[in-house]
């Protein structure tokens, strides 16, 4: 008989049914109290919101924080308010809520398509769109779109808030700019001029995998010119990334199909994939600029043929 | 320590302590009963877990016990009227959705919900709804012509939305 050499996988290993670690738990019902907690226990806690992420990872033993803040609670941090010129996105909207909003898929197409794209129905049903930025992956969905969208964060600590600019946000794989005291309170989108068109694009295994690679880009063009072109790649870089060199490339110039391919070569050198699990990073380097001149497109196609179903 | 938590079960008023370090799903399962909810990947990638929360379909394996208190929590169990099957359950029969079983209880809660909220589904709809759910068995196509016979009752009347389910 052969002797099979049958190795549990690391994922049995340790994917438990239960969460083997015991944290002390609070549930603040403000954001004062919130701040107030994380003011006294920030670099020892971990922030509780749709648990998708948290939770995967406390039951993994891949965190195991000595304090769980559950915001939970904090209806006041759930809402998507427009107020004329910019639209304001609590922390603790959940996906399915973006997904049901109006004013995300009129004014946000990219930011549209990324929640069309993230989990499936179950998670959008969990999942908050500050937990995803929070988590800081360098494959979060919401991060391209809302990172050409030119959106803004507010972060909140006992000592006040400040407001950062999400290209400054990310500074590693699961590391921000953020205090250990500080909560991500809000996301602000100015809405773009009129004439603007986005789009997001992510290639994945299946639908509810997370990104080999995305893209989002926002477009303007007058005159057959470009005025502007935003592009951020997800998944390529260490933190989603913003491809300024090849944005300042492809101002000016005529929209044509010629014009994109040849000025979108330019992404690869902005970004810096690795092989991973998901995939390789010569796939990456080769895909980034196929699914850039696709976003490009598709984001000026949304402008001429319209967007609203 | 102990947590003192209340919500609703399934229709009834439940009270109960809880760790907070307990997961909505073992709560269920070892102390209420309620085996229709599955542990199967625990990650969030396979929907088996799924539960209803105030109407929403959610992760009962990635949903913290006490989270629930105040709360509304329906399984599989609590859609049926009594021992009668649901509209859902009698299609999935019907069309041999089900093979070994381990998947149907969060398809069921799942195709239930979709047809409440879009009675008219098209088999996209479907299979975009449901994506969350994997099933090793049956490779989807008998689970979604299941919810494509479902809604295909709705449109001709013989059972109305209001009577797809109890919740």
């Amino acid at each position: 008989m052969t002797q099979v050499n049958i190795r549990p996988s690391r994922h049995n290993l340790y994917n438990t049914h239960i969460i083997p670690v015991r944290f002390e738990y609070f549930a603040p019902s403000s954001l004062e109290e919130a701040l107030e907690l994380l003011n006294k226990y920030g670099s020892e806690a971990k922030v509780l919101a749709g648990g998708t992420d948290l939770l995967v990872k406390m039951k993994m033993r891949v965190v195991e924080p000595k304090y769980v803040i559950n915001i939970k609670k904090l209806k006041e941090l759930s809402y998507i308010r427009d107020e004329g010129g910019e639209v304001r996105i609590g922390a603790l909207t959940k996906w399915r809520e973006l997904e049901r909003s109006d004013v995300i898929m009129k004014y946000f197409p990219a930011l549209y398509d990324a929640v069309k794209a993230m989990g499936g129905t179950q998670i959008r049903n969990m999942a908050t769109i500050g937990g995803n930025l929070c988590n800081a992956s360098p494959a979060a969905d919401s991060a391209p779109p809302l990172m050409v969208l030119e959106a803004r964060l507010i972060l909140a600590s006992r000592e006040g808030e400040r407001e950062v600019p999400i290209t400054q946000f990310f500074k590693g794989p699961g590391k921000t700019v953020m205090r250990p005291d500080e909560l991500l309170k809000e996301i602000i989108i100015p809405k773009p001029e009129p004439g603007t068109g986005s789009a997001f694009i992510k290639v994945a295994r299946t639908a509810m995998d997370l990104a080999k690679i995305s893209a989002a880009t926002a477009v303007k063009v007058e005159d057959g010119r470009i005025k502007f072109a935003r592009i951020a790649i997800g998944s390529a870089a260490p933190t989603p990334v913003r491809a300024w060199k090849t944005e300042e490339a492809l101002k000016g110039k005529p929209f044509t199909p010629e014009v994109i391919r040849e000025n979108v070569k330019l992404v690869e050198t902005e970004i810096s994939p690795i092989d991973d699990v998901r995939s390789t990073a010569f796939y990456r380097r080769e895909v980034s600029k196929v699914i850039v001149e696709d976003a490009l497109i598709l984001s000026h196609e949304r402008v001429v043929k319209g967007w609203m179903k | 320590m102990k947590i003192p938590i209340e919500f609703t079960l399934n229709g009834q008023k439940v009270r109960t302590e809880v760790e907070p370090n307990e997961l909505l799903l073992n709560l269920l399962r070892e102390k209420f009963g309620y085996t229709g909810p599955k542990y199967v990947c625990g990650i969030g990638e396979c929907g088996a877990c799924t539960v209803l929360l105030d109407g929403e379909p959610v992760l009962s394996c990635l949903t913290l016990a006490v989270d629930v208190d105040g709360h509304e929590v329906t399984t599989v169990e609590g859609l049926a009227k009594s021992r009668e099957l649901t509209l859902v359950q009698k299609a999935l029969i019907e069309e041999a959705g089900v093979q070994c079983g381990y998947c149907t209880p969060g398809f069921v809660i799942m195709i239930d919900k979709l047809l409440k909220e879009n009675p008219n589904p098209t088999e996209e709809e479907i299979r975009d709804y449901i994506r969350g759910n994997l099933c090793r068995c049956t490779g989807y196509v008998n689970i979604v012509k299941a919810a494509m016979k479902a809604a295909e009752e709705l449109r001709k009347g013989t059972t109305k939305v209001a009577e797809i389910s109890k919740e």
